[in-house]
């Protein structure tokens, strides 16, 4: 950790004031090449404050934030509204600040299993595609930061395993640095190096394991904290199981490069649902 | 010589507003600034009699007197704990009262101001043509050059402003082609009208079109066909020029909600 390049991003004491009220306050943070960051929090705890802090999207109004020069940046945000009067399909959103060839937009869809919507309206596409859409566009930027914020949002359960798996995947390729907003750490943590927990400032940080056995983790999220911990022990046996740090635990994912795939999700879902729970009587 | 025609000039000047109001007026609509437009075109009413009293060129004080309530909008919408909708009203009433007084109290400046609500289309004349396609190259040129950023910011500003596009910067450009915009078509389709040449041919292009480019060029036929059917009209039957091309275009949107809106599905994509 100590003898790795220059962050991509650094936050010293950052915070955002708007009328009159904190909405962050005080955020230490650094993301480096290669790192996945995790903000988790409760409901405006601030984490997409910090994000959009660290993008530069709003400026700082206390504290310091300070991008690599140059820096590569791409943001998938949380939630985007289409008006009717704009026609945009999704090819109009790949290259929305990019440059892309129709065979590089198609390919950045199909590693998220979404090369069918290239030439589909935005406006008609269901949460879980958009977001899809979203990832690959922010993917093909081949970005050195990458921000994505609620990126399961949409998505159910089982897809959500996979998108973080994705996620990792998309780390590994590119070699970028990570920072991800979550709702839910438990999700995360295997995908994960530094977790940051916000609620208003920030309240703890550390490897995932460190967070979620904190005080004040446990404080923040009351009895899901202990249950995450219980369900997260069961992802960890599984992934041991599979092993292979970029190996998705059931081996059916990986080898096709569709993990965002309806089906496919759904089956490898259930089955590990099952397996969960055959874990859980054992 | 072909421009000695009031017709041939009208047309002219006709045909380069719609091909600038077109692409210009699908930003106007996407962003929802239909009634920042009318503002703007208010405003400009102001700007023709402080022109008048202060003895400069109108196309000039019309665009700095435009640009001007533009930014002071932009500035305000974020300060001021008010709608930016009643904040509009505000500002595009006032604006047009006041200019209303002030043309009003300088009795000793005739003023044609049924043409400068409505415009007039038949009386431009070569030196109108000139400032008309100055400004409309350098608008359209414009336009094309920040293409990219321009609808960057307008689908998703906070996209634009992570991946290394200003906001500001492209809202502030917007204004100025707007205010161009408005300066240079006054004359045409007066100060009431000219948000009616962004707004309605941009709109009656965008059922029939797929994608964002084809939208702007489809905005550009509509303008054009509205223009040479108002005016054809406005000769034919002896009408008001602006109204009539503004009535042709509201016309066409109406045509264009019966055609079907799978036109594309089963046929050619543009």
């Amino acid at each position: 950790m100590l003898k790795t390049p220059d962050p991509l991003v650094t936050l010293r004491g950052a915070g955002l004031q708007r009328g009159g009220r904190w909405l962050v306050r005080g955020v230490d943070l650094s993301i480096r090449s290669g790192e996945i960051v995790t903000l988790i929090g409760p409901n405006g705890s601030g984490k997409s404050t910090t994000a959009r802090l660290a993008l530069g999207i709003v400026a700082s109004s206390e504290g310091s934030v300070r991008r690599r020069a140059g820096l590569r940046t791409a943001y998938v945000p949380q939630k985007m509204a289409v008006d009717w009067a704009l026609p945009l399909r999704v090819q109009d959103l790949m290259g929305l600040t990019q440059k892309l060839s129709i065979a590089e937009m198609t390919k950045a869809l199909d590693l998220m299993g979404a090369a069918a919507l290239l030439p589909r309206e935005v406006r008609h596409l269901s949460g879980g595609e958009l977001q899809r859409v979203l990832l690959a566009r922010a993917v093909a930027r081949l970005p050195e930061l990458l921000v994505l914020d609620e990126p399961a949002q949409g998505v159910d359960f089982s897809g959500e395993i996979a998108l973080y798996d994705l996620i990792r995947d998309v780390r590994d390729r590119l070699g970028c640095g990570i920072l991800m907003i979550s709702h839910d750490l438990h999700m995360v943590m295997a995908a994960t190096d530094q977790v940051v927990c916000l609620n208003g400032h920030v309240c703890c940080h550390g490897t995932p394991e460190l967070v979620a056995q904190s005080p004040e983790y446990r404080n923040l999220f009351g009895d899901r904290a202990a249950a995450a911990l219980a369900i997260y022990q069961h992802h960890h046996d599984h992934s041991h199981l599979a092993d292979g740090r970029v190996q998705h635990p059931d081996g059916s994912i990986t080898e096709h490069c569709h993990p965002g795939d309806g089906h496919h999700l759904g089956e490898t879902g259930t089955e590990r649902r099952y397996a969960l729970k055959g874990f859980d009587d054992a | 010589m072909m421009l000695d025609d009031f017709f041939t000039r009208a047309l002219l000047a006709g045909l380069a507003m719609a091909v600038v109001t077109g692409p210009l007026g699908c930003f106007v609509v996407w962003r929802k600034l239909s009634y920042f437009g009318d503002t703007l075109a208010h405003a400009a009413l102001l700007g023709v009699a402080l022109a008048l009293l202060l003895q400069v060129n109108i196309t000039l004080a019309v665009f700095v007197l435009a640009l001007a309530a533009a930014l002071a909008m932009l500035a305000l919408q974020t300060r001021v704990a008010l709608s930016a909708d009643a904040l509009l009203g505000v500002f595009s009433h006032g604006a047009l009262a006041t200019g209303l007084l002030a043309l009003a109290f300088m009795t000793w400046v005739r003023v044609d101001l049924n043409g400068l609500l409505f415009g007039d289309l038949l009386a431009v004349s070569k030196t109108d043509i000139g400032v008309i396609f100055a400004g409309g190259i350098l608008v359209t040129g414009l336009l094309v050059a920040f293409w990219k950023p321009l609808f960057a910011v307008t689908v998703n500003r906070e996209i634009a402003a992570a991946e290394g596009y200003d906001p500001v910067r492209y809202d502030i450009l917007l204004m100025v082609l707007l205010a161009a915009v408005v300066a240079v078509s006054i004359k045409i389709v007066g100060v009431l009208l000219i948000t009616a040449m962004l707004i309605i041919p941009a709109s009656a292009a965008r059922r029939l079109s797929r994608g964002p480019v084809a939208m702007a060029f489809g905005s550009v036929i509509a303008g054009v066909l509205a223009v040479s059917g108002g005016l054809l009209a406005s000769l034919r039957w002896d009408t008001p020029s602006g109204p009539s091309i503004v009535a042709a275009a509201a016309l066409l949107f109406i045509a264009g909600l019966l055609v079907p809106q799978n036109i594309w599905s089963k046929g050619t994509a543009p």
